[in-house]
């Protein structure tokens, strides 16, 4: 197999929230049906989290499950453990209508981390980031500037960031252009 | 500013996350059927000022169809609902014949 190597390849835009390309991360798309119970013990086999409810997302380190849409999952695995994680889905989910594929060298990962980090994505994305609205383990898909991404919280101060590999240098440089702009005080 | 609720994924949707589909409930003529039901299908289309339903898609979220009712005077949303139904849900016409009593769209009163 060929050398993987990230999109930036572990960037960092250090500063009062900083910026960090997350370097390679094993990411499989599950399509089907949310409610097999199959589903549920594979997902808990892998990452240690199970089926998340609607619009929420659990995850720990390299690990973890993202509820993308009503028919789809976002599962977090180690990268070198991307294949065999999906030969374990394939397994558990035999006979059942579904896919599982392997995005991780179509996604770009990117952690926002730092006193301000809700207003640096506040800035970029029509989403309601009010603390009273989005909460550690929320999960939300919409846009920054101009892309689709996704991003969810994993503490107070951090902000998993995904989008697709081609726009993810724009979203670094957006991020990166975000945070150095300060807070705005909003929050 | 348009925000729309999306019943698949519970968000409530900026417009900008959003693309328009155009018309709902549209029945479908295709082929076998007349010249006359294909043109309809094809080209008429409800143009009103007021009460009018409509189909969108959560582009930039979780990616599905929902339907909405809105005035296209006032912006005024009406509510949102399944894609997967052949007419608007009773409590969503109720909605808007507290609003706009008397109403009517196509075959819905």
């Amino acid at each position: 197999m060929s050398n993987a190597v990230s999109t930036l390849n572990g960037k960092v835009a250090s500063g009062e929230v900083t910026i960090r390309e997350g370097g390679l991360r094993g990411m499989i798309t599950f399509r089907g049906d949310l409610s097999n119970a199959k589903l549920k013990s594979v997902c808990k086999t892998l990452t240690g989290f199970g089926v998340p409810e609607m619009g929420k997302a659990t995850s720990n380190g390299d690990k973890g499950v993202a509820w993308m849409s009503p028919d789809e999952l976002l599962i977090l695995v180690p990268h070198a453990q991307t294949n065999d994680a999906i030969a374990a889905i394939e397994k558990a989910m035999k006979g059942q209508h579904h896919l599982a594929k392997n995005v991780s060298d179509a996604r770009t990962h990117l952690t926002v981390q730092g006193s301000f980090a809700r207003e640096v994505i506040a800035k970029l994305a029509p989403a309601d980031l009010h603390p009273d609205h989005f909460q550690i383990g929320d999960f939300r898909r919409t846009r920054l500037g101009q892309v689709a991404a996704a991003f969810w919280m994993t503490d107070a101060e951090t902000f998993e960031v995904i989008c697709f590999r081609s726009v993810g240098e724009y979203a670094f440089d957006l991020l990166a252009a975000s945070a150095k702009a300060g807070p705005v005080g909003r929050f | 500013m348009l925000t729309l609720h999306c019943p698949n994924c519970g968000v409530h949707a900026d417009e900008t996350d959003l693309h328009a589909e155009g018309e709902a409930h549209l029945k479908r003529f295709a082929s076998g059927s007349s010249d006359d039901d294909f043109h309809d299908y094809m080209f008429q289309r409800q143009n009103p000022k007021g009460v009018h339903f409509e189909r969108w898609k959560h582009v930039y979220g979780c990616g599905k169809y929902f339907l909405a009712a809105r005035c296209t005077a006032t912006l005024e949303v009406f509510g949102t609902y399944s894609a997967q139904t052949h007419e608007p849900p009773q409590a969503i016409k109720d909605a808007i014949t507290a609003k706009r009593p008397g109403w009517s769209w196509g075959d819905f009163s």
